[in-house]
């Protein structure tokens, strides 16, 4: 295949280089070591990761964890613009300033859908195992090129914006990645199955509203500490949903499944483990709390695991 | 019932729930975390590493769709974006912070329901045009917006990407949940259409997005609620001078 995944590691490896150089070329940055070694160590996972041995990986996981952890990791400063040269842009730019932002996910939508029929010689233009995320990486490409034309402003200068903007996020960038990692951690340490054997050892399960309650709340309950539905959604169906629901009361597997993943989502909206979600958005949006967008969809996520208990009962029964 | 389940690995759960209600450093947490859980696994130092290490490099996909935008949304920050988006949004007299995030939340269920989930996003939606309307309809409302209240509508914005994401994407036959409940259904001897598990998310989507919109509603209620008090002075100061006036 001519584009894969493996090109957007490398772009990203570039970007966290220059990123860590410019971090350690900037003079008034008061963490200016420690957090180029940080951003420089992240770098390395993406150009070399896959070559070098994972117990120097694991190593390096652990360092940057530990730099990150003791506040090693801060920002430069950047100078914002004054408020009328935001102002004097827009009024210049209008409407124009939307086609860029705009072209991001349009082009990935556009690469997801059209890359079955993109090929070059036999080839496919588009790594088939990764469509989505090549497209968005071609969209972000395009819509650079796109911005910088618009702006009439160098490149440099779009890579200092990346670095303002790396910098607002901080470790919490790397957080997802890291609680990605723990869930393999925890997969491969068991502890699905010992969570699957405490919850469904203790409850009794006679009482047919009792086991769909169980199964639903285990679903939210599970995700909240593996951070995925997907990892809880094997445990709690093969735990309770098969053996009970189906084995026991004869529902129907298939309202089973759809509902039990929907209940798992809801515990992706409780969890700071969902980082990707939960964590990463609120430093995006610059909020001062951590868990703020957690606290503004905890009614939404507990109001709808109560309708999925009723749902899943009175529907999987029919 | 099962006798060999080593049950010493639920320590790393434990530990993981103590450290973030704490709020211990996240990183912290999770290095920890890790740590604990291998070891309570047995696992000997060496390949605690590697499977840290492992894990790492599995996982380098999750920050591409965060950090691949920002190049483009610094670049159009610099440039106005944020503001030209509020002023854009201000010339709709109707729009209100609610009702915007309904036919946001509306618009990300449906298209994610056809697979199209990357029309939104957090990085190249929701901090670039969503966040910056949202607050540009409240502004226009009720003036310049007390910190904690902007805080609460970003908070909400983002919030609502995700309700709209999870609640859609979930309805799209060839979407990964759909194919992973098919087949781990498939291993445990039962076959399922993956069109059945589909058509059976409707009626939770539907739920959500009832649920969400009523907060949505209430959103709306307490805007009004918390800042029309802001400037009761003005009001009465005009109501009085107007009765001053005789009018």
């Amino acid at each position: 295949m001519i584009l894969s995944i493996q090109h957007l590691y490398y772009l990203v490896g570039a970007i966290l280089v220059i990123t860590a150089g410019m971090t350690l070329a900037d003079a008034s940055h008061p963490k200016r070591y420690s957090s180029a070694l940080f951003w420089g160590l992240y770098a390395l996972v993406f150009l070399i990761g896959e070559r070098l041995p994972p117990i120097w990986v694991g190593v390096g996981v652990v360092v940057m964890a530990l730099i990150a952890g003791f506040g090693g990791v801060g920002a430069g400063h950047h100078r914002a613009r004054s408020a009328a040269q935001y102002l004097a842009s827009a009024k210049r730019l209008g409407n124009r300033l939307f086609m860029p932002a705009l072209a991001i996910p349009l082009v990935t939508v556009i690469g997801t859908l059209s890359a079955k029929y993109l090929s070059v010689g036999g080839l496919p233009l588009i790594d088939p195992k990764n469509t989505t995320l090549v497209s968005l990486g071609i969209g972000c490409v395009i819509s650079f090129g796109l911005a910088c034309w618009l702006t009439q402003e160098s490149p440099v200068q779009g890579i200092r914006e990346s670095r303002r903007l790396t910098d607002a996020l901080g470790w919490a960038l790397v957080l997802p990645q890291m609680l990605g990692m723990l869930g393999l951690v925890f997969s491969d340490a068991g502890v699905g199955k010992a969570v699957a054997f405490a919850t469904t050892s203790y409850i009794n399960m006679d009482i047919r509203f009792v086991a769909v309650a169980v199964y639903v709340i285990g679903m939210a309950l599970f995700t909240v500490v593996m951070g995925n539905g997907f990892a809880a959604f094997p445990v709690m169906t093969g735990g309770v949903g098969v053996p009970i629901l189906f084995g026991v009361y004869h529902g129907d597997p298939a309202v089973m499944a759809a509902i039990g993943m929907m209940s798992g989502y809801c515990g992706t909206l409780l969890t700071p483990m969902a980082a990707n979600f939960n964590i990463v958005p609120a430093a995006l949006l610059e909020l001062p709390d951590k868990n703020a967008v957690i606290r503004a969809q905890v009614p939404t996520a507990l109001t709808l695991l109560l309708a999925n208990v009723f749902l899943l009962n009175f529907l999987m029964f029919r | 019932m099962i006798h060999d389940v080593n049950l010493w690995p639920l320590i790393g759960v434990a530990v993981i729930i103590a450290g973030f209600i704490l709020r211990f450093n996240p990183m912290l947490v999770v290095i920890i975390t890790a740590i604990v859980t291998a070891f309570a696994a047995g696992f000997p130092v060496d390949k605690m590493l590697a499977t840290i290490g492992t894990g790492f490099i599995k996982t380098r996909n999750l920050p591409l769709i965060i950090l691949l935008p920002l190049a483009v949304i610094g670049l159009l920050e610099r440039h106005g974006l944020r503001q030209h988006a509020q002023d854009w949004i201000s010339r709709i007299k109707s729009a209100t912070a609610g009702r915007l995030l309904l036919i946001y939340l509306g618009a990300r269920q449906l298209t994610a329901a056809i697979g199209l989930t990357s029309l939104g996003g957090h990085p190249q939606m929701v901090r670039p045009l969503l966040a910056p309307m949202v607050e540009g309809t409240a502004e226009v409302r009720y003036g310049k917006l007390p910190e904690h209240i902007r805080h609460k509508l970003r908070a909400y914005c983002a919030a609502t990407d995700n309700v709209g994401l999870f609640f859609g994407e979930d309805l799209f036959v060839a979407f990964g949940a759909i194919v992973l409940m098919t087949t781990f259904l498939h291993e445990a001897g039962i076959d399922v259409e993956p069109l059945r598990v589909a058509v059976w998310g409707i009626p939770t989507a539907i739920c959500a997005f009832v649920i969400h919109a009523w907060r949505l509603n209430r959103l709306d209620k307490m805007l009004a609620r918390e800042l029309e008090q802001l400037e009761p002075t003005n009001l009465t100061v005009g109501a009085a001078s107007a009765a001053a006036k005789g009018v």
